[in-house]
């Protein structure tokens, strides 16, 4: 009773000190992660930070060095990927394209040993699930990309795995595309309730569809939270600058407090919480700093050296006398101003003390 | 550019009309005529289609044919069951082993024909190398040359490159990602090779298959130099028709026959294999 009890408070998947090396390159570096059951947790990073050697090496596909790969209390160590209760959804898809689109779902039912009838209501009842009844028949050359997604999709999930993997799903989608399946895997995990890991360097997915975000830097994850705890406290220049834009400055605080010299300018700014005395960067947000406002709090000024018009939002960069350039984002839900700050001006900055991100690396 | 497009395409169909017409229609115009004794041993003055007739009705020439078309199929299927792990070793194989493994799987073109059907002469003999090993090990000398197995082991030695490669290029095109995508949904490897490799390389197969089998079924030399005097092959009937009885219409209507056959023989598996496909 009390084993039955430990086992489901358990995590679902617990990595511990997996390494991975390939020759003289580290992959994976003593990395540790845990993953919850049902939730949707996205590995983000940069191209060779790890992160698809991580999923590869949950699937089986690659050997680690060191460390250990519990998925709901099975070793995985030792068992070759066909007989690890987890899937993938590989990022070329990989269908099978001399099999039609019913047996290429249809698959790992048959190789789990599934009756044919059975495999068949499965197959129809995946090909429902991701809105293609009626293609069963259809091989994948004739499908279009985003419908062989779909396929690569309820291929992986028909098997019903503990875990599914997901390499850059999206990525081979066209941008109006790629939105509207990224709502519909999410809402497809939340009413499956499977454990999905997703791969991804697109900082906007992870945002938007992560249940808890793991950022991954040279083989390691240099911080893991929910989306608003990753972008709003980020615990490193890294995660940041990676995870949306950041003007960072280097700033020192002389004593404990809400008071921090920026080096540049010598300027003091007010932070919303304490700062541990010694030297920091300040990083802020360039949607949460504005211009204008000169009786703000925190105030910089500065010349317009750019202006770059993205449709929903506005940003201006900002010259300051030490050259130091800091970028302005304004949202343009209320269309473009007639008071818009032109090249060259002189504008001043200013941004509330609880927009300051203070980091110690 | 449309002058210049002709041009280009000009240079194939000469070489088609000239190396491969051609010699089609002068085989069959003797084939057509009748023989005669002068020089060149034949006349068109009466064309007739009893050479065609007799070498489709005689037995001698439709048991040749016959046993010419086994030895072909038993020497290609010999071929794909050693062509085909050959070719995934080396598809497999690393990037360093992989130039290696396909230099050594083409290597015997180096070296004459000739030379290694003699070669093997040697190593068959009654006293050859293989012969005289065996007799280390207190093996009495075993017949092997002029045989069937002495023929086969020349026939399938030649030709194997030409199942390999094919073999080769086809599944080295694999996308590996496919049989990780197979693992992955629980196929342990051998099934993910009934279920994937091996359907996905069966255009190779076809290729090799077709390469192996054509020029074996009018093969004439190795027959000749390793087999017995019983397998007389059609590649054998038509050199004896031409050089020993000086016939060239019925040696013509015999390299016809052969032609019809192997035209439509491959044809057959040609038209079997796209409606697979498709």
């Amino acid at each position: 009773m009390g084993a039955l009890q430990g086992r489901t408070l358990s995590p679902l998947l617990t990595v511990s000190g997996l390494t991975v090396r390939f020759g003289a390159t580290v992959a994976l570096d003593g990395l540790d992660l845990s993953v919850e059951r049902g939730e949707l947790f996205v590995l983000l990073g940069g191209s060779g930070s790890g992160k698809t050697t991580l999923l590869r090496a949950v699937g089986g596909f690659v050997q680690p060095q060191a460390g250990r790969i519990v998925l709901d209390g099975t070793d995985l160590g030792a068992l070759p990927p066909h007989r690890r209760k987890v899937n993938t959804m590989f990022q070329s898809y990989a269908l099978f394209p001399h099999m039609s689109v019913a047996a290429n779902i249809g698959f790992g039912l048959r190789m789990r040993g599934l009756a044919r009838a059975e495999t068949d209501a499965r197959v129809s009842e995946m090909l429902e699930l991701v809105s293609l009844a009626g293609f069963g028949a259809r091989m994948p050359a004739q499908l279009s990309g985003g419908q062989q997604q779909r396929v690569a999709l309820a291929r992986s999930l028909a098997p019903r795995p503990a875990l599914l993997l997901l390499d850059e799903p999206l990525s081979a989608l066209d941008r109006n595309l790629r939105r509207d399946t990224r709502e519909e895997l999410v809402r497809l995990q939340r009413r499956l309730g499977i454990a999905f890991i997703l791969v991804t360097h697109d900082q906007e997915e992870a945002l938007t569809m992560a249940s808890r975000i793991g950022v991954m830097c040279n083989g390691k994850l240099a911080q893991v939270g929910s989306p608003a705890e990753v972008y709003e406290r980020p615990n490193s220049r890294y995660v940041a600058e990676f995870l949306g834009a950041a003007n960072i400055l280097p700033a020192i605080a002389h004593a404990s407090g809400t008071r921090l010299e920026l080096s540049g300018s010598g300027i003091t700014v007010c932070t919303a919480t304490p700062v541990a005395a010694g030297p920091a960067l300040l990083a802020i947000r360039p949607e949460r700093m504005r211009l204008g406002e000169t009786d703000a709090p925190n105030a910089l000024h500065g010349v317009v050296v750019d202006r770059a018009y993205a449709g929903e939002t506005l940003t201006h960069s900002v010259r300051l006398a030490d050259g130091t350039v800091l970028r302005v984002t304004r949202s343009l839900r209320d269309g473009l101003g007639e008071a818009e700050a032109g090249m060259g001006e002189r504008v001043t900055l200013s941004w509330r003390p609880d927009a300051c991100i203070v980091l110690t690396e | 550019m449309n002058r210049g497009r002709a041009l280009v395409l000009a240079v194939p169909w000469a070489w088609l009309l000239l190396l491969l017409l051609a010699p089609c229609v002068i085989v069959l115009v003797i084939a057509l005529s009748e023989s005669v004794d002068r020089v060149p041993p034949y006349s068109f003055a009466h064309p007739s289609l009893d050479n065609l007739a007799l070498v489709a009705t005689d037995p001698l020439y439709r048991d040749a044919l016959l046993l010419s078309l086994k030895v072909a199929g038993v020497s290609t299927l010999i071929c794909l069951l050693a062509g085909y792990p050959m070719a995934l070793a080396i598809a497999r194989s690393g990037e360093r082993w992989r130039a290696l493994l396909l230099l050594l799987a083409m290597l015997p073109f180096w070296t004459g024909f000739l030379m290694r059907i003699n070669a093997w002469i040697g190593l068959l003999q009654d006293d050859g190398w293989i012969n005289t090993v065996l007799g280390g090990f207190g093996v009495a000398p075993l017949r092997l040359l002029y045989t069937d197995a002495a023929m086969y082991i020349g026939i399938v030695y030649t030709y194997l490159p030409f199942m390999v490669l094919p073999l080769y290029a086809r599944l080295s095109q694999l996308e590996a990602a496919l049989l990780e995508a197979a693992a992955d949904l629980g196929a342990p490897p051998w099934r993910a090779f009934l279920r994937v490799t091996l359907p996905l390389s069966l255009p190779g197969v076809w290729a090799g298959a077709l390469l192996v089998f054509i020029p074996a079924v009018g093969e004439y030399v190795i027959p000749e130099l390793l087999g017995g005097p019983q397998a007389q092959l059609i590649g054998r009937v038509l050199w004896g028709e031409f050089f020993q009885n000086r016939d060239w219409p019925t040696a013509a209507a015999v390299a016809v026959a052969l032609l019809v056959v192997l035209l439509v023989v491959p044809g057959a598996v040609f038209s079997f294999v796209r409606r697979r496909v498709t």
